[in-house]
């Protein structure tokens, strides 16, 4: 089954609206009954300057952008070639721009879209402070079989202070663009949606990603801006402000990391969220929570690397550090969220993870993911809240031994406050006292304690999603071999994965989809399950190294037919391609 | 002590650990230890309700060495740790000891925005004006022209860090100094410092009698500042950028501001209610 899809562009620069254009027409699409992604690509300024708002509708969930776009429509063309990359136009795709700017430029038209014209200009002069972006709204819905209806309801609702005459003016432009439309080429129209078919949310990556941790538990979040994580931090302000819950704005990274350290050792679960630079200054102080077992979650939202690469761009490319960054042996948790859904349910995962290990948890999310809104599925309900073990009471006649050797290898914590169960947290190694030792019998008990808090943890079927394409509806998922092939990837390249492989089931083909969840510790066996009858793998993912194949290669057993399709960002994979592999290595295999 | 009648009488050892300190005999450290036990007994805190957080250096192991909760950091992030200790939970009384390397080097930009901040925190600095656990290496405080150090044989040529007057000017809002030769007069400031609403910067001048001897010289050259405290931080400033860095055993500055508690919107949220902001 292929996706029922529309996809388009609405570019322009500096003032223009095109990121306000996207936001209207999503929230158009979310009235309309539809499922919806929309990402946003922009220029270095810091204010105005060229911007992109890149949409995908359909009729069903989606959780990846398509191969081209079947629409760009330019209010402008400045600047407009800084995008081409990033949005690719075939023979099929049709260019709608404004004569009043001239024609397009030629690096938009290597894929020979067609071209036509849309005066929105002039079709606004006409209509009292009519504006061309809503022009070109209008002739957006007109073309892609979005009812105006949906539209009015968006426009009174984000007009509604500026009054009626404002609302009419949009309108008024909104209207004129969709009967200009008539006029224009078609493209991939979207059937109506009579009733949704079920609760749907619009939500960033970003803003799931904080509603997960407090979801998960969490009261203090530590916080210093860094794009593209800033979002996180500040949807938490406020939210965590509404549930008890403070975030306070740290001088530095070195800062937010130690304060959570600080709130966390004072009982209270706390998360910071940052990027690849400010990860890179947070890693001393995760040994340091490694070392004294802090719980803590540090969001990772990715972007192109290294030092300050491309700071708005997406990339999978901190999957290293993340996992070997600590020195010294420092056995820690990596999770890997992989859509805009999954951002809630695995940082909410990691506070638990987190809390239930004292262990210090890294989820990599990215650019693409955490700045994208979708319309999405409402996610379901999860029952993971962080519970820390902690000891409640002082026994008689014993001392408290903070670092207790205990078989799970998690020690019951005191929390500051309790009678008799004082003690000194560590970084330095210690004995089960916590008391500072350089005895080498005491670092190996400590070394073999920590390791097992997180070697032994049952993480439960959590540690990847498995889903199996081609088989029939009584197949059981990871017992037919499924012709032997599988896709390998984690992250945002989940996404294109697994329209590739809709894509190669609709075509009769079969495969198996692993998406890795639980970067660190990796998870042999349950690998080796899910490879059961898998000769041949394709591992997908956005980092220049292939970093998360190497690490694939370090520690699991992977078909001899495995090839690694790895691509720096900032462009992010199509299905198309991820399919073309796949069946290039069905083909030599044949 | 009838106002303290309900209050359980403690005394400095209840706040000491039986752990052996690793100080050289003769350190500063050792004094400034038993004035903070001193300190804790008059104020008659619970064990339980302190907690004392440090960095890395040799006075940075005092927590160790107490009896209430401590935090042993890494090089430098003492201050953001109590800092997130104390925002979680201000029910705790917060000390944050160290050094002049790990609070005015390393630390130096945590020492500037925890003045700003004014958590209500006090902060005990030993400053011997040397990098003693790393074997005697020049520090932020340390004068220009010393050539103790391999690491820098011809002294650094730089001018000293001046801690009270940086933490003065970055808002810092109790300022003193201390000499380790007093034990007494340094307990009675630090019951002040921490009855002190906000970020409370007790300096000690604390000697190394192993890298820097010729401190042990200091007990003679201390005298007891002149002047009362002022909550004028223009005055108080003037004072501390004309003295010579030997006038101890008074607070020098106690400024009003009130300390830092984040803002909240006083509502009963729930987390249901979040989640239906995105639900369409």
């Amino acid at each position: 089954m292929t996706v029922n899809s529309v996809s388009l562009v609405i570019a322009g620069s500096g003032g223009a609206g095109v990121v306000t254009a996207g936001s209207l027409l999503l929230d158009a699409a979310a009235k309309a009954g539809w499922y919806a992604l929309m990402s946003r690509s922009s220029g270095p300024q810091i204010r105005g300057g060229e911007a992109a708002a890149m949409l995908r509708f359909a009729t069903e969930p989606i959780m990846s952008h398509d191969d081209s776009f079947h629409l760009l429509m330019a209010i402008d063309w400045d600047n407009i070639t800084r995008f081409s990359a990033e949005i690719p136009l075939t023979a099929d795709s049709l260019i709608v721009g404004d004569p009043v700017h001239g024609d397009a430029p030629a690096g938009l038209l290597a894929g020979r879209p067609r071209q036509a014209a849309l005066p929105m200009t002039d079709i606004a002069a006409k209509i009292e402070n009519g504006r061309p972006n809503m022009v070109a709204l209008g002739a957006i819905a007109a073309m892609i079989g979005l009812p105006p209806e949906a539209m009015q309801a968006v426009v009174e609702k984000a007009l509604k202070k500026k009054g009626a005459a404002a609302i009419d003016a949009s309108m008024s432009a909104f209207h004129a663009g969709f009967a200009a439309a008539a006029d224009l080429p078609a493209i991939p129209k979207l059937p109506a949606v009579s009733a949704a078919s079920g609760p749907r949310w619009s939500i960033t990556g970003n803003e799931a990603t904080g509603l997960g941790v407090i979801r998960g538990g969490v009261r203090f979040v530590a916080a210093y801006p860094i794009t593209p994580a800033t979002e996180v931090l500040e949807w938490l302000a406020p939210s965590l402000a509404k549930v008890g819950g403070m975030l306070v704005q740290a001088e530095d990274e070195l800062a937010s990391i130690n304060q959570i350290i600080g709130a966390s050792y004072g009982g209270v679960p706390a998360m910071t969220a940052t990027s690849g630079p400010g990860l890179s200054l947070m890693i001393e102080s995760l040994g340091l929570a490694v070392a004294a077992e802090v719980p803590l979650v540090v969001v990772d939202v990715m972007r192109v690397g290294p030092s300050t690469g491309i700071a708005t761009k997406s990339e999978q490319s901190d999957l290293n550090i993340a996992v070997y960054g600590l020195h010294g042996d420092a056995p820690h948790v990596v999770v890997a969220a992989n859509s805009v859904s999954d951002c809630l349910f695995t940082t909410q995962w990691a506070v638990h993870l987190a809390e239930a290990m004292q262990v210090p948890t890294i989820v990599l999310t990215d650019q693409a993911m955490g700045q994208a809104r979708a319309i999405l599925p409402r996610p379901a309900e999860l029952a993971f809240i962080g519970q820390r073990e902690v000891a409640k009471a002082a026994v008689e006649g014993e001392r408290y031994k903070r670092y207790a050797m205990t078989g799970s290898g998690v020690s019951p914590m005191a929390i500051p406050g309790t009678p008799g169960l004082t003690h000194t947290a560590d970084g330095l190694e210690h004995n089960e006292f916590g008391t500072p030792s350089s005895q080498a019998s005491d670092h190996q008990a400590q070394m073999d304690k920590r390791n097992r808090k997180i070697s032994q943890y049952n993480y439960g079927d959590h540690w990847a999603d498995i889903e199996d394409f081609g088989g029939g509806p009584g197949d059981a998922p990871k017992e037919a071999p499924l012709g032997g092939t599988a896709i390998i990837t984690w992250g945002s390249s989940t996404g294109p994965a697994r329209e590739a492989l809709q894509r190669l089931s609709a075509a009769g083909g079969k495969a198996r989809l692993i998406s890795v969840r639980l970067i660190a510790p990796v998870q042999p066996e349950k690998m080796a399950e899910a490879l059961r009858g898998i000769k041949r793998a394709v591992v997908v993912e956005q980092s220049h190294s292939g970093q998360f194949y190497r690490m694939l290669r370090a520690f699991y057993e992977l078909p001899a037919q495995t090839v690694s399709l790895h691509q720096g960002g900032p462009l992010s994979f199509g299905p198309q391609q991820i399919l073309d592999q796949l069946n290039q290595l069905n083909a030599g295999s044949a | 002590m009838e106002s303290c009648a309900q209050k359980k009488a403690y005394k400095a050892k209840d706040y000491k650990s039986d752990l052996k300190p690793i100080w050289c005999p003769g350190c500063g450290d050792y004094t400034v230890l038993n004035s903070i036990t001193r300190a804790l007994a008059e104020l008659a805190l619970p064990p339980e309700e302190v907690a004392v957080v440090s960095g890395i250096g040799c006075s940075s192991r005092i927590p160790a060495y107490t009896s209430v909760y401590g935090f042993h950091g890494v090089h430098g992030r003492a201050l953001p740790v109590a800092t997130g200790l104390k925002l979680a939970r201000p029910d705790l009384t917060v000390l944050v000891t160290g050094g002049d390397g790990d609070g005015f080097s390393i630390g130096g930009n945590h020492f500037l925005h925890a003045c700003r901040r004014n958590v209500d925190l006090t902060y005990i600095v030993m400053d011997n004006q040397v990098y003693g656990m790393t074997k005697g290496q020049a520090s932020p405080t340390t004068s220009p022209d010393w050539e103790g150090s391999k690491l820098t044989p011809e002294g650094t040529g730089i001018n000293p860090f001046q801690p009270l007057v940086v933490g003065l000017a970055s808002g810092a809002n109790f300022i003193a100094r201390v000499s380790a030769s007093d034990p007494i007069n340094m307990a009675q400031i630090i019951v002040e410092a921490i009855r002190h609403p906000g970020f409370s910067l007790v300096q000690v001048l604390s000697p190394c009698v192993t890298f820097r001897p010729e401190q042990a010289e200091w007990r003679d050259i201390v005298r007891t500042a002149v002047v009362d405290y002022t909550d004028d931080a223009a005055r108080a400033a003037r004072r501390l950028m004309t003295d010579d860095g030997f006038n101890v055993g008074k607070v020098l500055f106690k400024g009003s501001r009130p300390p830092f508690r984040p803002e909240f919107e006083h509502t009963d949220g729930s987390v249901a209610e979040l989640e239906a902001r995105f639900a369409l």
